[in-house]
């Protein structure tokens, strides 16, 4: 007889317990001696709450009812439950919040694909500081905690949750044409990109852009090939990119134009966390500055998350390395 | 940094690697050794092409070659397709025995028509979008007899020539799309290995574009827009 659990759930047995214990500990440790208190939400939340914040529900995949017929989700990330913690619980709060978390979130994964429902997440959020400064914060936040656990070769790929819709709207598309554009690029096929770009006869920009990945060079290769859209919609990421070096991660940021976010809460910088020995991002976040005003008074936001088994992962292939 | 390549196996094996040739990697040994799968020395692992999203999207090859028909079944796989090599030409289609018109007699009579196929997602989807009820039986194998022998009333499945179908008296009754071999990256190494990749699109554009006249019409998309 076998008693089998759920596709993508896991035990965790007293050795990689141990390990990821540690590993766990350590960059909330990091994250908290940075000035961030952590807090603790449900780990259901109402669908339709969830709902004001993003309209797929961050992704969630997993629905229940409650003995009242309210339907409910597991939540699928911490940014809108934060959200609307801060929107509640700090809503005559002034000044930055720092706030940090820890715990397990779902999303629904297909069948043996190898990708777990329930994971490990430990992420910051900075409520109330606009723009770079904040950015710069989250970013070094996510890069120094990385390597506060023992990874030495992890990049962050750095772009701008609303740079292709503002270039989309500069080029004053069809909403069809525009949303079809979108669609491709969130789905990863560059083909059916260039040659929906192609037959449409739209400005080759629009499959350009979002190919540019590198140093410095690709923002000016940008506003060669956006003209003067460029000016207002790359100032942000440029300034982001300089902070970053002057901190001293030059060799750690990989700009990356193209890419977008499944979330369709971010509104400026995004980033996705990388590690040679992880066929995955290992974490991920941005600027929200809509968000918390969904659920109370608008404030400028930004924040980050960890992928802790991924982490545990990259930080296995790396003590195996030395 | 150099990058590795998953190569499928099958169908698109000698155009795959006739285009490792043009790009200038030793491929001899490859073809020699019909039962060795992996080639470090020029960086390329051969497998079944469904086989090669799962490689790709999980970062153990940092590019791949495989059709696009193997994409549309796989859509969720989250991978880059970064270029389509134009060869390995074939259709996704359906296809019923040659006489008379089952499809339309099933759905008369049983309010369903029965398709076999060893593309599930895909035939369910373009049945749906026709607004057709279907039920879709998966079969691994030879799918052309399944309506000889009364499994279904019709097929979902990709042809090339189209002589198969003739053997086995059916003919071709509606095209779902077009596919081609495609070129697919791992999101990871899509950055921190942009410069290789970039490269290698770019050598692989040059030699498609000496080698072909400029092409006409776009084959129009209806991949994953359908097949999710």
């Amino acid at each position: 007889m076998s008693f089998p659990i759920p596709p993508g759930t896991r035990d965790v047995l007293p050795d990689e317990m141990s390990e990821l214990r540690a590993l766990m500990d350590g960059l909330r440790g990091w994250i908290q001696q940075a000035g961030y208190g952590e807090v603790r939400t449900p780990t259901v939340e109402y669908e339709d709450v969830l709902r004001q914040g993003d309209a797929g529900s961050a992704g969630a995949g997993w629905r229940l009812f409650d003995q009242h017929g309210n339907l409910l989700v597991l939540r699928s990330d911490m940014t809108i439950p934060i959200a609307r913690l801060v929107g509640t619980r700090f809503a005559d709060h002034d000044g930055p919040l720092r706030l940090c978390y820890s715990g397990q979130a779902y999303r629904s994964v297909t069948r043996g694909s190898g990708q777990l429902t329930e994971f490990l997440q430990v992420g910051a959020e900075l409520i109330g500081v606009p723009g770079v400064e904040g950015d710069a914060e989250i970013v070094s936040l996510a890069l120094e905690g990385l390597s506060s656990c023992g990874l030495r070769r992890h990049t962050v790929g750095l772009g701008d949750g609303a740079l292709y819709r503002s270039l989309l709207a500069a080029f004053e598309l069809e909403r069809d044409d525009a949303d079809a554009l979108m669609g491709s690029l969130m789905r990863r096929d560059l083909v059916g990109l260039e040659a929906r770009v192609r037959s449409a006869g739209l400005p080759n920009a629009l499959f350009e852009v979002p190919g540019l990945r590198g140093g410095r060079e690709v923002l000016d290769r940008a506003e060669e090939a956006m003209g003067e859209v460029a000016a207002t919609a790359l100032i942000e990421l440029r300034g982001l990119y300089e902070e970053l070096r002057e901190r001293g991660f030059a060799d750690q940021v990989i700009l990356d134009l193209g890419l977008v976010h499944e979330f369709g809460y971010y509104t400026g910088a995004v980033f996705e966390l990388y590690d040679p020995a992880v066929g995955f991002a290992i974490g991920g976040g941005g600027r929200y500055d809509q968000l918390i005003g969904r659920f109370g008074r608008p404030r400028p936001a930004c924040g980050m998350a960890l992928d802790v088994q991924r982490v545990h992962v990259a930080q296995a292939a790396e003590e195996k390395m030395r | 940094m150099s990058l590795t390549i998953a190569v499928p196996r099958g169908a698109l094996f000698a155009e795959a690697l006739a285009l490792l040739d043009r790009l200038g990697l030793e491929t001899n040994e490859i073809r020699s050794n019909e039962r060795k799968l992996v080639f470090p020395d020029v960086g390329v692992i051969t497998m079944r092409p469904s086989d090669i999203p799962s490689y790709v999207e999980h970062g153990a090859a940092d590019v791949g070659i495989t059709g696009r028909d193997v994409l549309a079944e796989q859509s969720e796989r989250d991978v880059y397709e970064l270029l389509d090599l134009g060869f390995g030409a074939c259709r996704m289609i359906v296809a019923v025995h040659e006489d008379g018109d089952p499809l339309a007699e099933s759905l008369r009579r049983l309010g369903r028509v029965r398709i076999a196929t060893k593309y599930p997602r895909i035939a369910a989807a373009h049945f749906a979008e026709t607004g057709r009820q279907a039920e879709i039986v998966e079969v691994k194998g030879s799918v052309e007899i399944a309506p000889l022998t009364g499994l279904a009333d019709g097929i979902v499945d990709l042809v090339a020539t189209g002589r198969t179908l003739a053997e086995n008296r059916l003919v071709e009754r509606e095209a779902i799309f077009a596919s081609t071999a495609r070129l697919i990256a791992n999101p990871v190494a899509h950055r921190l290995k942009a410069r290789e990749i970039d490269q290698l699109v770019r050598q692989i554009r040059a030699l498609r574009a000496d080698a072909d006249p400029p092409r006409g019409g776009v084959t129009p998309l209806q991949r994953r827009d359908s097949a999710a």
